[in-house]
């Protein structure tokens, strides 16, 4: 048996590890993807005040503090039995808009999209967002720093910090804004529009133009049959701060549309004893281990399975979009994990309009931006879509609202098992009879990007080019081979 | 970025690493936003995880002492991190604990409440979304059917960075806040330059409170409750503090520029305390003793337990693992309150 080792040291929340071994025959006999890290939020949060949720698990993700910020919100709107008034709630979603175009940014521009913008054959040293500028032009490098600056500049406004926001309470927000703040976010909004629609058409002028990038999003090595999750409206249709969350089967069959107060009833997770991460899986179906398909359990909780969960978007421009993505790559459900890339920027647009509708609506600037909670809590259940998946949060108080249980399963966990299925099945298709490619590393993490893992956290920041390093060793531990991915070295 | 192209030669080398963190301090850093070009022009990056794929192997293979600044952040929960910040420091002229995690612990420090095995029975047996019939818990080292898989110890205590190895410099905040990063960046620069350096152990920042920055208005504090914050709306003009609600802008240090309390939200101490002062939890509880309106101690306490049912959290909310407290005794005792020396170094696998 030879083991095959590719540690990034880099952090995929703290870092991740792959282990993979192969047979005698030198083809893949399994491969592990290992998360080595733990904190403890779930108990050491236990004794705490409810209401300093917000800003503890703010502190779980430096990356997504809004996306904990507003399940936490909204867990303690349920906990203390209180409605926040219109206007706190379109706040809210006003808030968690420019944080999910900001964030959606970031990962395209950054991360994911120097693969397909720049192309995956590239020299790895033009892989990253300085190959992205240079393909692209300047001006865009321009935009895209705008539209970070913009939305963090905003999210600072509305929430006190750029980085870990102190904002949100039970029955509202700590404070409304003005109509000159309003026409700045107005102003900001119109323009992220325009930013959008331009990412969609720089996607479709340089990646669906291009028939060997379209072979590649549709090849084999990166589909999986899996279920499919997302918050849906009243009508079906994506929303990123709430709603009802369905699953819909690898057919697309509507599986389950639940409240996530039920979550308990659909939800399960496993725990290996090689890693620190659980794995979630769909209580009904069971968990069958890392495989697609109808009869397991896995699931999927990403932009992709959002618009494969939903019947389409909530704005227009993001709708013809939507229906563009599934007339041309064959109808619904979408499993190629790669179009997770496509479907970020529409949801990318989607977050711009929703943006500006908020950002325009006569309450937005409403004087009643809180409802004192007068009810005894007692269990709270909150969840939002956090671009990397479904983010739900659990508290039980007691009369005092002190924390006596929490549980969370956050965005990217969801996804844990797609994304070791995603690993394992691009080493299989790359590794033949102990041979090992140079082109294992970048797609291994083209794979795992498409997920935009927080496990990575701020690996959707800079030049985006994990790094990687693959080591085969002998049976008796001696490197026989070893490959390094470097960024302009 | 690693490679030695003969421009490098002569830059100063930088390292930037990550422990238990959540990323917030690598977005921070990224956030100083056009400057951060002037960094990458200023130094020869040999080691951001987040950035550039530089391998712990290359770092333990360069000299001691060969980097000239290491930003560190995150706290210390593992073996891995022990291993990393040993070696950091090892390697570095210039070791700065970069953010609250490194500094004080910050909110994964309150995890010093508990233990692992507490830990463990909560997240992988007792949570009510796990499904785990044969109890199983992560283990460092597997014997999986192809071969054995290995993951770091997490350890029972979290440590704070200068708990685990000499610290030249501290930068606070949860995040630290641009301008004091670049601030920071400037000094050090300017120290490489020659220019004389801040005293080893210096906390880099303003030495006056949040309330100093705080526009507010204050007056004659007298309290005679506290209030939850989910119990009031206070007014956008006057000290939260004398509104009842337990704003931290009293004993934390400035910098920030009183962001919290701008959008009616009381300061939670996220950048610690003052120079001098050992123990923000003690600091923030004599300040609050001396602005409650009572006249005997019982009263006091009266008034401590009725608004602040959590004063351990609330007042060691970022500081626990470097409080005098430390931690909560571990099962069969701790000597001390902090096993400083708790695990002997594990063999780390990588």
């Amino acid at each position: 048996m030879t083991r095959v080792s590719i540690d990034p040291i880099t952090r995929l929340e703290g870092h991740g590890k792959i282990e993979i071994f192969l047979d005698d025959a030198g083809d893949v006999a399994n491969a592990y993807f290992q998360i080595p890290e733990l904190r403890g939020f779930e108990k050491f949060c236990v004794g705490r005040p409810a209401e300093d949720m917000p800003n503890l698990t703010d502190r779980i993700c430096g990356v997504c503090p809004e996306a904990h910020h507003m399940a936490s919100a909204k867990a303690l709107d349920a906990l203390w039995h209180v409605e926040p008034p219109p206007t706190a709630k379109k706040l809210r979603e006003l808030f968690y808009s420019i944080f999910f175009a900001t964030d959606h940014t970031t990962h395209f521009y950054a991360l994911g999209g120097p693969d397909f913008i720049v192309g995956p054959e590239a020299p790895v040293a033009e892989r990253n967002i300085l190959g992205v500028v240079k393909k692209v032009g300047m001006e865009i490098a321009g935009k895209v720093l705008k539209m970070r600056r913009d939305g963090h500049n905003l999210i600072q406004m509305m929430a006190a910090r750029r980085v870990q926001p102190n904002w949100a309470l039970p029955g509202g927000v700590s404070r409304g804004i003005n109509e000159e703040q309003r026409q700045e976010i107005e102003a900001r909004g119109r323009e992220a529009i325009d930013f959008a629609l331009f990412s969609l058409q720089a996607f479709k002028d340089i990646v669906l133009a291009n028939k060997e990038y379209v072979d590649l999003i549709l090849s084999d090595a990166y589909t999986h049959h899996t279920y499919s999750m997302g918050t849906v409206d009243e009508e079906n249709r994506v929303n990123f701060y709430d709603g009802m969350i369905r699953v819909v089967d690898p057919d697309g069959k509507e599986f389950v549309r639940y409240h996530p107060s039920q979550y308990l009833d659909v939800i399960a997770e496993r725990v290996e004893p090689w890693t620190y991460l659980k794995f979630p899986y769909l209580k009904q179906v069971g968990w069958k281990g890392l495989v697609d398909g109808k009869d397991s359990g896995v699931y999927k909780a990403t932009p992709l399975s959002r618009l494969n969960a939903a019947d389409g978007m909530a704005t227009a421009r993001a709708q013809e979009a939507y229906e563009e993505f599934y007339k041309t790559l064959g109808g619904k459900p979408v499993h190629q994990t790669l179009a997770t890339h496509w479907a970020r920027l529409i949801e990318l647009l989607y977050a711009t309009e929703r943006w500006v509708e908020l950002a325009t609506d006569p309450e937005i600037t409403g004087p009643e931006y809180r409802s004192l909670p007068t009810a005894t809590p007692d269990e709270g259940i909150g969840s939002v879509e956090a671009p990397r998946g479904t983010l739900t949060h659990h508290y039980r108080t007691d009369a005092r609202g002190i924390l006596t249980e929490v549980n969370l399963i956050v965005g990217t966990t969801n996804n844990y098992a797609p994304i070791a299925m995603s690993v394992k099945k691009a080493a299989t298709s790359l590794i033949r009879k102990g041979h090992v490619t140079e082109g294992l590393l970048n797609k291994v993490e083209m794979a795992f990007r498409a997920y935009d893992p927080c496990f990575g956290c701020a690996t959707h920041t800079l030049p985006g080019q994990m790094p990687l390093e693959v080591v085969i060793r002998d049976v008796r531990g001696g490197i026989v081979e070893r490959l390094t991915q470097r960024l302009g070295g | 970025m690693t490679e030695q192209s003969p421009a490098n030669k002569t830059k100063p080398k930088l390292a930037l690493y990550w422990a238990a963190s959540c990323g917030g301090c690598d977005i921070a850093v990224l956030a100083i936003d056009d400057k951060i070009l002037d960094v990458a022009s200023i130094f020869d990056v040999v080691l951001w995880p987040v950035a550039i794929d530089a391998k712990v192997r290359d770092i333990e293979r360069m000299p001691d002492q060969s980097i000239d600044v290491c930003l560190f952040n995150g706290g210390i929960r593992n073996s891995e991190q022990e291993y990393m910040a040993q070696l950091l420091r090892r390697k570095s002229k210039i070791l700065v604990a970069f953010g609250s995690c490194a500094h004080e612990g910050c909110i994964p420090g309150l995890a010093n409440l508990y233990d692992r095995e507490q830990i463990f029975q909560y997240v992988y047996r007792d949570s009510p979304s796990v499904d785990n019939p044969q109890g199983i818990v992560p283990v460092p080292e597997y014997q999986a059917p192809e071969g054995m898989l290995h993951i770091p110890v997490f350890y029972d205590t979290l440590k704070t960075l200068d708990q685990t190895v000499e610290v030249d410099y501290t930068l606070p905040g949860c995040p630290p806040e641009a301008d004091n990063i670049w601030a920071a960046v400037q000094a050090v620069v300017a120290g490489l330059g020659g220019a004389p350096l801040p005293p080893a152990g210096t906390v880099i920042g303003k030495d006056t409170t949040v309330c100093d920055e705080c526009a507010r208005a204050r007056n004659e504090k007298k309290i005679k409750a506290f209030k939850r914050t989910w119990e009031i709306l206070p007014d956008s003009e006057t000290c939260l503090l004398e509104q009842g609600l337990l704003c931290c802008g009293i004993a934390t240090r400035a910098g920030c520029g009183a962001l919290c309390p701008k959008v009616n939200s009381p300061c939670i101490g996220c950048h610690g305390p003052n120079s001098g002062v050992e123990d923000f939890g003690a600091r923030m509880m004599t300040a609050l003793a001396s602005v409650i309106d009572a006249n005997t101690p019982e009263e006091i306490q009266r008034i401590i337990e009725d608004g602040i049912p959590d004063p351990l959290g609330t007042f060691y909310r970022f500081s626990l693992a470097h409080s005098m407290l430390r931690r909560s005794v571990l099962p069969g005792g701790n000597g001390r309150a902090l096993p400083l020396t708790e695990s002997p170094v594990p063999e780390v696998s990588r």
